[in-house]
């Protein structure tokens, strides 16, 4: 192995509390072999000390699952939003910049606060009414072959990476970007969900909604999970188009 | 009682004017607009068969009946709402092609600039040719085009006007078929990309032939 002293260079973007301005932040650490972000995060929390050799505050990251299935770690990697517990060391190139993901606030370091994305998945009901007063029994089957289909649809974790990649998604607009319109699309195909499908298909054509994509198509490039996002919105465009012209001249199949 | 649009201090999105008004500008983008472009460079590619068919086919055109409500309901008051809503929407965005260099990206990137330089040079292209005819200053024929290309930086304006419009166009094309839900798939939205590349290449080389016809 000869290399006895090799190491990695990290440059941190920091900040202590929401409304305070960013600094960087470069430290240098001994290599391990296959090492990811998150293990790196640790070894400078186990030993917080930057490379002028000067001891700081140990960065503050979030993180919950380790294996790219909640969504918590996700932050600005080179450049790019992603999740930092699959970014492996050893595929990135050094220095390796992290940054928090600004599209969100920032509440400390790299940790940003995603609630905008929880607020929006109630401002578009994607969820699937299922209280009443009495016992309502089973619902419609669903095809097992459009479960599968679903099931794709479902695989969103709200990481916010696609928000993050998307141009629209800023602080000059209201675009809720497309982890909740995707989620609209699961909850109208879902049997029973489909019952209140003409009230999630008004909300997304309220604003901040819909009509806010300029497809860029980012979302589907960057999307973690592999959620064909830029298919859900082009569908949803076809069902609000619809949903449009029964609004204004009337029919009876609003709920079907 | 709370109201029944709330859910947990969280309200409902709802008013669709913004929806509409972003239809409108898509739909307006393709019908009138794009259409009128296409008769206009095609009109225009008259040049290449010399001074009188350009004459004769521009004459025509000046002459159709109630030509000026044709131009305001066709032209002027669509293209208006479209460069207006369009300037906003280019300057909602925050682009980032650097990071997230992607085909359709960049392509997003490209619509906005192509955009924000039409109002510029619509802007004075209408004044240069139109308005100068509506106040007498001049005629519409082939000399005021011959006058106008003969400066080799006004020609090298001119060029770029109208790729930036038939870029324009045929992206939009794209981008209209997605927005109305034609193109749901990743296969119809690729196959989309190859049409509206051949209506760009068609379109710029009808474009650009004409104005070499006047140098």
């Amino acid at each position: 192995m000869g290399e006895a002293a090799k190491t990695v260079i990290f440059e941190i973007e920091r900040q202590n509390s929401t409304d305070e301005s960013s600094y960087w932040e470069k430290f240098e650490l001994p290599y391990r072999a296959n090492m990811n972000v998150i293990s790196a995060l640790m070894e400078i929390r186990r030993n917080p000390v930057n490379i002028e050799g000067k001891k700081t505050t140990p960065v503050n990251w979030d993180m919950n699952c380790l294996e790219e299935v909640c969504g918590a770690c996700s932050m600005v990697i080179n450049g790019k939003a992603r999740q930092s517990c699959t970014a492996l060391v050893d595929q990135l190139e050094q220095p390796i910049r992290l940054q928090p993901m600004r599209t969100f606030p920032v509440v400390r370091d790299l940790i940003v606060d995603r609630s905008r994305m929880f607020d929006s998945l109630k401002k578009v009901k994607a969820w699937v009414p299922i209280d009443g007063t009495h016992d309502l029994g089973e619902g419609p089957r669903m095809p097992e072959r459009k479960r599968q289909w679903a099931y794709e649809l479902s695989k969103c974790m709200t990481c916010g990476v696609c928000l993050e990649a998307c141009p629209n998604v800023n602080e000059k607009s209201d675009f809720i970007g497309a982890a909740p319109l995707s989620q609209v699309r699961l909850m109208n195909a879902h049997p029973t969900g489909a019952m209140n499908r003409d009230e999630r298909l008004n909300a997304i054509m309220g604003e901040g909604g819909l009509a806010d994509c300029g497809n860029s198509q980012n979302c589907v490039e960057s999307c973690p999970k592999g959620i064909p996002l830029t298919t859900s919105i082009a569908a949803l465009n076809r069902d609000v188009s619809i949903q449009m012209f029964r609004n204004f001249f009337g029919s009876d199949h609003m709920v079907d | 009682m709370l109201p029944t649009n709330v859910l947990r201090g969280v309200k409902f999105l709802d008013n669709n004017r913004e929806f509409l008004m972003r239809r409108l500008h898509s739909l307006l983008g393709v019908i009138p607009i794009g259409l009128f472009l296409t008769q206009h460079l095609i009109v225009n590619h008259f040049a290449t068969q010399g001074v009188e068919a350009f004459n004769q086919a521009a004459h025509f055109m000046a002459n159709l009946p109630f030509v000026i409500f044709l131009e305001i309901f066709v032209i002027y008051l669509p293209l208006m709402y479209h460069a207006f809503y369009g300037l906003y929407i280019a300057f909602t965005a925050k682009n980032n092609p650097g990071h997230y260099s992607y085909m359709r990206n960049i392509l997003f990137v490209a619509q906005r600039y192509t955009g924000i330089f039409l109002v510029v040079f619509i802007a004075w292209h209408v004044f240069e040719t139109r308005f100068q005819v509506a106040i007498g200053a001049a005629e519409a024929d082939f000399n005021m085009m011959e006058n106008i290309l003969s400066n080799p930086f006004m020609f090298a304006f001119y060029v770029l006007g109208v790729l930036s419009a038939t870029f324009h166009l045929a992206n939009g094309l794209w981008s209209f078929f997605v927005t109305w839900g034609i193109t749901v798939s990743e296969k119809a939205q690729r196959y989309s990309t190859y049409f509206t590349l051949l209506v760009f290449i068609v379109l710029s080389i009808i474009g650009i032939r004409a104005l070499f016809a006047f140098v």
